[in-house]
């Protein structure tokens, strides 16, 4: 019963969504017969995807499918890896990452990342959201005191933490550790936010706010989001990819996904079948 | 309770064992952990044992610690029955040699110790924090497994070879560029001990920094940081209370270092700050007087104690001072 609703929910979403996309959207990010290797092992095979701006992608698949590498390989992190081997390209508005003149610290600038596991910095929660904008040279004090309100704000949490901005980070409950992170993140105000799992080690209360809050910021930003959670996935996103075995079998629009898959492995893996 | 079991008997049952090969008998396990338990009884009483014996040891080693302090402070005080405390802080002369009536005042030993103490400081903190950051952001593994061990092998050489080195190879080689340095000095012997304490600073603080969770650099580089961004910005301040802890371990040992100022140091108290000229150290001056340079009973053999007694409320006041400061900058996770 409670699925039905659910599904009719997403459907009304997505009926509102139809409309909004008629404006032709943009391409944020470009895949273009990616694929990547850690040592021997092929992780990610031929893979095309192209990634819509203000939108929320979601990829799914069983766990070791690759969808935590290709994500991660979007804002070149997967290079800390050793051994990591790439071919293919992927276009990031129009220029392609793996460019030798793309630095990729100006990259990770335009393209943020909330991990699976709150990450915060052993320091205040003031400065664990002020630290992007400071590196990057915003020092006075007023605009940065500007910008931790804002994206605290933004992540939804500047209610609970404003009275204790400079007790450490840590005292902070997991949940509201992860949307701290989402507000350093939003500090630098970057075009795409990447998901990796965010609600994985979160609680089903602290799941449903981090899910609210990703539907208010993809109004600002373009969301990609992995996630396990196959009704996360039916709940959130505009579009969703599947991925098995380190290839995309299916990406599209997610009521679509959800209710006509076209593809025999998909319908297996989002009825439960496996995975 | 035996389980009685046919040898080939086509079912399969995982519970019982056959003790003899032909045996026909099984024994299930639990019923060999009742047998062997009888026998355990005795290790009962070894189990009551032991925590006493280990507790034993632990007041061994507190009893003689305080047994330490006590001797000390006791002598101390009949040292200050004969020159008055205010004297041997304040005075600065120290004579106790001198025939005719010996002057105690300890500023002197202190300056020297300070010098060469600072030097030594100057040395190793820079060079210890970046070899630590180096070996802990930037190096691969295979590097890393080559230069901890070379750094503690650095740490195992013996003082007095130290000494020799700073008086027969530096100090003669500082003589090239400052002429005016004297055979025996505060410079040599401050750089050499620097040169000690260097690999101690940077392990400590490796560990330190290794340990930071990796999760944190990853956060912070995909804010756009760069690595050095990420070592001084976020590595360094989580660790800081064990890198703190790494630099006032070293610095209390090269205020306790005896053996390379009292080769290459001298034996010449003095108030002055240059580092050119002869000096002696607190350590210095009790090697000086151990070695028979004063009789039993003497104010000289008291003056020990006394000199003895100011150096370890150095070192205790630095490691008062560490926990103070590794507790204020603490960064928690």
């Amino acid at each position: 019963m409670n699925a039905t609703m659910e599904k009719q929910r997403v459907r009304i979403v997505q009926g509102e969504e139809k409309q909004v996309e008629m404006e032709n959207k943009n391409i944020v990010y470009k895949t273009d017969q990616l694929n990547l290797w850690y040592g021997e092992n092929h992780a990610l095979k031929n893979i095309n995807l192209d990634i819509y701006e203000n939108e929320v992608t979601a990829i799914i698949g069983p766990s070791g499918c690759g969808k935590s590498t290709y994500i991660k390989t979007l804002n070149r992190m997967i290079e800390l890896v050793p051994g990591v081997k790439t071919s293919g390209e992927i276009a990031y508005r129009g220029r392609n990452i793996f460019d030798r003149s793309y630095g990729v610290e100006e990259l990770r600038t335009k393209v943020g990342m909330v991990f699976q596991k709150p990450n915060p910095f052993p320091k205040s929660i003031y400065e664990n959201v002020a630290y992007g904008p400071k590196i990057h040279g915003i020092r006075d004090k007023k605009i940065l005191d500007q910008i931790v309100e804002k994206s605290l704000k933004g992540a939804a949490i500047w209610d609970e933490v404003k009275d204790r901005l400079h007790q450490n980070a840590y005292g902070l409950s997991g949940g509201q550790q992860q949307r701290l992170c989402i507000a350093r993140c939003l500090a630098i105000e970057p075009d795409v936010i990447l998901m990796d799992e965010p609600t994985s080690a979160l609680d089903p209360i602290s799941t449903l706010k981090v899910e609210e809050l990703v539907q208010e910021l993809k109004k600002e930003f373009s969301i990609i989001i992995v996630t396990h959670n196959m009704q996360q996935a039916a709940r959130i996103s505009d579009k969703t990819a599947f991925f098995l075995n380190g290839e995309v079998i299916e990406f599209t629009d997610t009521n679509k996904i959800f209710s006509t898959p076209s593809d025999k492995r998909t319908e297996d893996y989002i009825t439960g079948r496996f995975g | 309770m035996l389980v009685g079991g046919e040898q080939g008997a086509s079912a399969f049952r995982v519970k019982g064992v056959f003790i003899l090969q032909n045996s026909t008998k099984t024994f299930s396990v639990q019923e060999m952990i009742q047998v062997k338990k009888q026998k355990k009884n005795t290790s009962s009483t070894i189990e009551k044992i032991v925590p006493i014996l280990l507790l034993f040891t632990a007041i061994v080693s507190v009893l003689t610690t305080l047994g330490i302090v006590l001797t000390l402070i006791v002598e101390t005080f009949t040292f200050f029955s004969r020159v008055s405390i205010v004297e041997f802080f304040t005075s600065t002369k120290w004579y106790p040699f001198s025939p005719t009536q010996g002057s105690y005042g300890v500023l002197p030993l202190v300056v020297g110790t300070l010098k060469v103490t600072g030097i030594a400081a100057i040395v190793a903190i820079p060079i210890g924090l970046a070899t630590a950051i180096f070996l802990s952001e930037y190096a691969s593994d295979r590097t890393r497994r080559i230069i901890k061990p070379i750094l503690e092998v650095l740490a195992g050489i013996p003082t007095i070879v130290y000494g020799f080195f700073a008086l027969t190879f530096v100090t003669p080689l500082l003589r090239e560029f400052i002429p005016s340095l004297e055979i025996f000095n505060a410079l040599s012997p401050g750089i050499v001990i620097g040169i000690m304490i260097t690999p101690m600073i940077a392990s400590l603080s490796e560990d330190a920094m290794s340990s930071v969770p990796n999760s944190m650099r990853e956060g912070a580089l995909a804010l756009g940081s760069t690595k050095l961004e990420v070592s001084l910005k976020v590595v360094l301040p989580a660790a800081i209370s064990g890198v703190i802890a790494s630099v006032v371990l070293a610095v209390s040992r090269a205020i306790g270092e005896t053996m390379i100022v009292a080769v290459a140091g001298g034996s010449t108290p003095s108030m002055s700050w240059d580092l050119t000229s002869s000096i002696q150290t607190m350590t210095a001056y009790i090697v000086q007087v151990s070695q028979g340079d004063a009789g039993y009973g003497t104010t000289i053999y008291y003056s020990i104690y006394a000199v003895g007694f100011t150096l370890f409320v150095f070192t205790l006041v630095m490691n008062l001072f560490a926990q103070f400061i590794s507790r204020r900058f603490r960064e928690e996770y």
